[in-house]
């Protein structure tokens, strides 16, 4: 199938999922440095879904993100230097360090953070549907979250609410098989988690989640739904983490994933299939595929030297921002 | 009860000689409601059958009629979706308050409320704002057993980034309700299941009770009795009785715990030198515990004996009659503590 998509916007794409891709092997290098604490869930793999749903999306629509998220920040437009900033817990980034990987918030990017707890942004995302809907605007939401949240009781209580009043949320399960160590097929009694979606009257669409063209394209039909005020979509975007659950996990999950069927997925690389694609169609050359390589190499250098140079938050900053000061 | 609370009261306002309409506790949750939808065009109310159906006690019944389904949100039964979307809602510019039918029910919705609704701000540096109040009632005595009973005040003491409201008069839930609703922070406000029906006097025209400052509800020089919610009721009956016996007990509501008005009893202690915290959850780990802690740090000089909790015994709230009577603190329990701080029999 020919690539019906404009140039620019293809490249674009492109761009993202690499900036994704060599932001979280930057992250991972640093986590072994010791310069991030905790831990980090790496994306790699699963970088078409977070690029072709944030490119269906406006600056002004809300996203709301999960523990594996780094991804979907970039995608919806978090500036790298903040992002890295706060992974290296400075006073400048996002968050001042006070949420670190887990929990990057960019209100004015639409994005409403990310969470530590398995399904806990669901229901938020509903409520930024209602929001919508009050205020009377065309936004959407795009909810994130894992394969392991559709067993969680936040995802069918969201559903079920969202279809209730037809308010405007995207619910996109970037479904990588496995919930930590826990395969989709021992945790779910349906036989595709798009089918879950009939219980709660709304369409739900499995989709190749390494495919970014298929993931933009169903997602914008969701969004045009959405804006249109007829209600939620539920998208499951089959894809794969080529790290295992987070940088703890040992030989990138080889403990509980057959590596036969870790090849396989690593054979499906999205960014690989998109680069295919986009030089057999003429669209890129090897030439501007590696200035773009350079460009984001560039990029997440100035990211990671901008967040080393900035200062720690000062001891005191610890008690505030609990509570809004009212005056 | 309104008549003797009313004329110490500090931070209230003056409200002269002239006839103040006597208002039920509902009524009054129901007026303010009312009137800061009106004020607040976004304002926006969610929970179980708050529609048609007005809520469980009534309280917004009449709302949906006036104000529409969008902004008088009946859900279904989906705890968690109701204080996670008021969440999302307040996080986006929708000023909300959410309804849990019975405290015992913020157990189902505890994820929200624990690592979402009370974190958002500081994990986001800062950037969220959430006005959002949480209502919900919670207390026994009417033989609806161990999992609608409970007072639960004590497991929200404990999270940062709460604001607790529990207010024990249709005064101070009107006053204490239009603060919570105008702040920009998550406010649990807790009513009682035997407060809802008592009436008091509530004047018409607005006022506000600002958060961290306590009620002396009956002045008094021998002992401070610090209590909260339908045990401000309790010590004041207690209060009543004592004085018969020629002991004067000050009784402070202290209507908010977070922020808690410590200068108050402090303030209280170093008059009387005895103290006696009242509350209804359990007296294991309960809010008596912390208020005692402070006690000791900041006027253990002025203390004449050991500071005296009353709190139901730690068993869950039983159904039948006097077995819930034996678990739930009453007038007698609180006589004893006071009579124990003051070595008399």
């Amino acid at each position: 199938m020919a690539l019906s998509l404009d140039k620019e916007f293809c490249l674009r794409m492109y761009k993202q999922m690499l900036t994704i891709r060599m932001f979280e092997e930057k992250a991972i290098e640093l986590f072994e440095h010791n310069l991030i604490r905790g831990n980090v869930h790496p994306c790699i793999g699963q970088e078409a879904v977070s690029v072709g749903v944030c490119s269906s999306l406006r600056r002004d629509d809300y996203m709301l993100n999960t523990h594996r998220g780094h991804g979907n920040c970039i995608a919806k437009g978090a500036d790298l230097k903040l992002m890295m900033a706060e992974l290296l817990g400075k006073a400048t980034g996002y968050c001042k360090g006070k949420g670190g990987s887990m929990h990057i918030a960019d209100f004015e990017g639409g994005n409403l953070g990310a969470n530590g707890i398995v399904g806990g942004g669901i229901p938020i995302a509903v409520g930024a549907g209602i929001s919508i809907q009050n205020r009377g605007t065309d936004q959407v939401v795009a909810c994130f979250f894992g394969d392991g949240a559709t067993n969680q009781g936040t995802f069918h209580e969201s559903l079920n609410l969202a279809a209730l009043w037809k308010l405007p949320v995207v619910f996109v399960c970037e479904n990588n098989l496995y919930a930590l160590s826990t395969p989709v097929r021992e945790a779910i009694s349906a036989s595709r988690i798009s089918d879950r979606a009939i219980a709660y009257g709304m369409p739900g669409i499995s989709l190749n989640g390494n495919d970014v063209i298929e993931v933009y394209t169903k997602t914008k039909e969701a969004v045009q739904r959405a804006r249109a005020g007829e209600g939620p979509t539920l998208l499951d975007c089959i894809t794969y983490r080529f790290f295992g659950h987070f940088t703890g996990d040992p030989g990138r999950g080889i403990t509980y994933r057959p590596k036969e069927e870790m090849d396989e997925w690593l054979n499906r690389c999205p960014i690989k299939q998109l680069k295919e694609r986009l030089v057999q169609e003429k669209i890129m050359t090897e030439e501007t595929g590696k200035e773009i390589e350079a460009n984001v190499k560039t990029s997440i250098e100035e990211g990671v030297q901008f967040a080393k140079e900035s200062p720690f938050p000062s001891a005191d900053e610890a008690v505030q921002d609990v509570f809004f000061e009212m005056m | 009860m309104a008549a003797q609370s009313r004329s110490p009261r500090r931070g209230s306002p003056t409200l002269g000689e002239e006839r103040v309409p006597q208002v039920t506790f509902v009524e009054s949750l129901r007026m303010t409601l009312r009137e800061e939808m009106e004020r607040d065009p976004s304002l926006m109310l969610i929970g179980e059958d708050i529609g048609r159906y007005g809520s469980i006690f009534g309280v917004t019944k009449g709302l949906l009629e006036e104000f529409g389904s969008h902004r008088v949100r009946s859900t279904p039964i989906s705890e968690s979706a109701i204080i996670g979307s008021a969440l999302g809602a307040a996080m986006t510019g929708i000023r909300t308050v959410a309804e849990i039918m019975y405290v015992d029910f913020t157990t189902c919705a505890m994820d929200q409320i624990v690592n979402q609704v009370a974190k958002m701000r500081y994990m986001s540096g800062g950037k969220a704002k959430i006005p959002l109040v949480i209502r919900t009632q919670g207390g026994g005595g009417r033989g609806n057993a161990a999992q609608h009973s409970q007072s639960l005040e004590a497991l929200f003491l404990h999270i940062p980034g709460l604001k607790i409201v529990i207010p024990s008069t249709p005064y101070d839930a009107r006053g204490l309700l239009k603060t919570a609703i105008r702040d920009d922070n998550p406010v649990m406000f807790i009513e009682h299941k035997l407060l809802y029906a008592t009436k008091g006097s509530v004047p018409d025209g607005e006022y506000l009770i600002p958060f961290g400052q306590a009620d002396i509800k009956r002045k008094g020089r021998d002992v401070t009795i610090a209590a909260i919610s339908y045990m401000v009721v309790k010590a004041l009956k207690a209060a009543e009785r004592l004085a018969g016996e020629g002991i004067e007990a000050e009784v402070i509501d202290l209507r908010t715990l977070v922020p808690l008005d410590d200068e108050a009893i402090l303030q209280s202690i170093r008059k009387t030198n005895r103290a006696v915290i009242v509350h209804e959850g359990c007296r294991r780990g309960g809010i008596g515990a912390e208020i005692a802690a402070h006690i000791q740090e900041e006027a253990f000089d002025y203390l004449d004996a050991p500071v005296e909790r009353v709190g139901a015994l730690n068993v869950p709230i039983p159904y039948s009659e006097p077995l819930e009577k034996a678990v739930i603190p009453d007038e007698e329990d609180i006589t004893k503590a006071v009579k124990k701080v003051l070595y008399r029999n």
